[in-house]
């Protein structure tokens, strides 16, 4: 093409080499992340197994959100209503009925996440016309509100006090109790979700909804259905939610009415917020990170160190929207690319 | 029988009427022009076919559809495709992927998990890309091409919808002359592929590639039909000399 059809500045692609350089990143931080996490059990105390297993169950909750939030543009205060609901449905299972099934009971919260999720998504996404930012947040926070409201004044789910004493979870004959064989297990449902999703948001559909964090409005032309497509995924990232619940329940041996309100999905959003939004790996991130942080924090500023920590988080915030992750990988990898094995006959630039 | 037949339509903002019982017939294949002073309502009867905007009053047809109360998506699926007037490729995602989720709109969700369209419409992407000559970017991001070549985009975007009426607001806007010569040449050969409804301020750019023209002023049709039977229209010559 002649060069003076060009008009403005057409050649801002980034130089070759710091492309591929920044490419090779984000696999690079997950995989040594993993390995991180699957030799180091055997090197802590039990205090830190506990933690560790603390964050890979919450890690599950912040990759809901970061779904809906970093991929599909939903902005959502409820992740802890899922999780605290899958939470307190798998709690009743097992101490009402005696199950104790780790299949049964991860199936049930999977499927208590879903469908809360679906109740919500059909009164704040799926009406006949789209719904704004602010009606959703609002609309998911209300809802996390009321339920933990709810669960408060309920004695049949122990009002204020939850209901506490879980039996440990069993596969087979074996119970799984915490420590490092619950870590394994946390770890092994995390990585299952973790590939899940990154199939989920790197094929055609991600590339929608890539599409659709960016444009919404326009590729609603193109004739995709946009809540549909919402729906779907706040859906499944209620599901993830929901395995979180049951794991963070029966890890602790206790599930109670902060579980479900707005102060644990809050610190969700800042999770993700701190870590680096719409990649994954960034929730992971923030989850340990923030975790660390509040810990070292509070052994050394006793009364100070939610100041301190909510001054770290906003300078984020403010200063590097991206989270951390983006001080390590570029944006274009952060958006990555699209479709199993789409080679378009060139490599990236 | 018109393509797209537009009957009576009406559109107000509060008290301001911005469409007042606008007719309009696009026939299959067919170049038409809608031109007009600016606020005249052009772009506001472009978005309530497109269905960027709800008409007040009135119906529009597509083939033997009633898409009057339609949203977006469902027009698209019925053959309607929009560029807008500000280019709204998406910046962060490269050229290519800006053409394949074009094309893959009407792939099932299921479809879309399992990436099953990427390597067959590979090729539609490419043969989008070359025609309209963005073949050597195709691995750039949107947001780093030049305003000229995002506005190709766009149109590469919106055919790639595989439309049967492709509505283009101000497709021109902001290019250099030698942009809006090679843009007429590259709308050319869609002749017969689809019908094209062109909103443009460039007369002359209309005037080289419309069949028909459609002029409005102050919301409402003040003449239409063959490009020299409008411009030797009195009214048309008073609407723009109105506006000065």
């Amino acid at each position: 093409m002649p060069e003076e059809l060009i008009s403005g500045p057409a050649r801002l692609a980034p130089p070759a080499r710091v492309a591929a350089r920044a490419r090779a990143l984000l696999p690079g931080i997950e995989l040594g992340l993993l390995a991180l996490a699957l030799v180091l059990p055997p090197f802590l105390e039990d205090f830190w197994v506990l933690f560790a297993t603390r964050v890979a169950i919450l890690s599950l909750l912040a990759l809901s959100f970061d779904l809906v939030w970093g991929y599909a543009g939903i902005m959502s205060f409820g992740q802890a209503l899922f999780s605290g609901m899958a939470g307190y449905c798998t709690a009743l299972l097992a101490t009402q009925l005696g199950v104790t099934s780790v299949f049964v009971l991860l199936g049930t919260g999977a499927l208590v996440g879903l469908f809360v999720a679906l109740a919500v998504a059909a009164l704040v996404i799926l009406g006949k016309r789209a719904p704004s930012l602010v009606f959703v947040s609002l609309g998911t926070l209300t809802g996390s509100y009321v339920v933990e409201r709810l669960a408060r004044g309920w004695s049949f789910v122990g009002g204020q006090n939850g209901i506490p004493s879980l039996p440990r979870l069993t596969l087979g004959r074996f119970e799984i109790a915490e420590g490092p064989m619950f870590y394994y297990l946390a770890l092994f449902v995390l990585v299952l979700v973790y590939v899940g999703l990154r199939f989920f948001t790197r094929s055609q559909l991600g590339l929608v909804l890539a599409g659709m964090r960016q444009q919404e409005g326009r590729i609603a032309f193109f004739g995709y259905r946009l809540q549909h497509l919402k729906g779907v995924t706040f859906c499944l990232a209620g599901l993830i939610a929901g395995i979180s619940g049951c794991l963070y329940a029966f890890h602790e041996g206790y599930v109670g009415p902060g579980q479900l309100g707005p102060v644990q999905s809050t610190q969700v959003v800042l999770y993700v917020l701190f870590g680096g939004v719409g990649t994954l790996v960034g929730a992971v991130l923030g989850v340990s990170l923030v975790d660390l942080f509040s810990y070292f924090l509070s052994q050394r500023f006793e009364t100070a160190w939610p100041i301190v920590l909510g001054v770290l988080l906003l300078l984020i915030v403010m200063y590097r929207p991206s989270g951390l992750i983006g001080l390590l990988v570029s944006d274009r990898e952060r958006i990555g690319s699209f479709g199993r094995g789409g080679k378009t006959g060139e490599k990236p630039r | 029988m018109s393509l797209l037949e537009v009957r009576g339509l009406g559109k107000s903002y509060g008290a301001l009427r911005a469409l007042d019982a606008a007719d309009l017939d696009v026939a299959a294949g067919e170049f038409h022009g809608l031109i007009g002073p600016n606020g005249s309502g052009k772009s506001t009867l472009l978005k309530c076919i497109a269905g960027a905007e709800m008409p007040t009053e009135g119906s529009i047809r597509l083939g033997t559809a009633d898409v009057t109360r339609l949203p977006p998506p469902e027009r698209a699926r019925a053959g309607l495709s929009l560029k807008f007037q500000i280019t709204s490729v998406l910046p962060q995602l490269c050229v290519y992927d800006n053409v394949l989720l074009a094309l893959q709109a009407g792939d099932s969700l299921f479809d879309l998990l399992l990436s099953r369209s990427r390597r067959r419409l590979d090729e539609q992407v490419k043969a989008l890309l070359s025609r309209f000559r963005l073949d050597g970017r195709a691995q750039d991001l949107a947001g780093h091409l030049s305003h000229g070549e995002q506005q190709w985009l766009e149109i590469a975007m919106a055919l790639a919808c595989r439309p049967t009426l492709l509505l283009l607001d101000e497709p021109t806007a902001g290019m250099s002359p030698q942009e809006r010569r090679a843009t007429g040449e590259l709308l050319e050969p869609l002749r017969g592929e689809c019908a094209l409804l062109i909103v443009e301020h460039d007369l002359g750019f209309i005037g080289e590639i419309c069949d028909s023209l459609t002029v409005l002023d102050q919301g409402q049709v003040v003449a239409t039909g063959p490009l020299a039977e409008v411009q030797a229209s009195e009214r048309v010559a008073q609407a723009y000399l109105n506006h000065g």
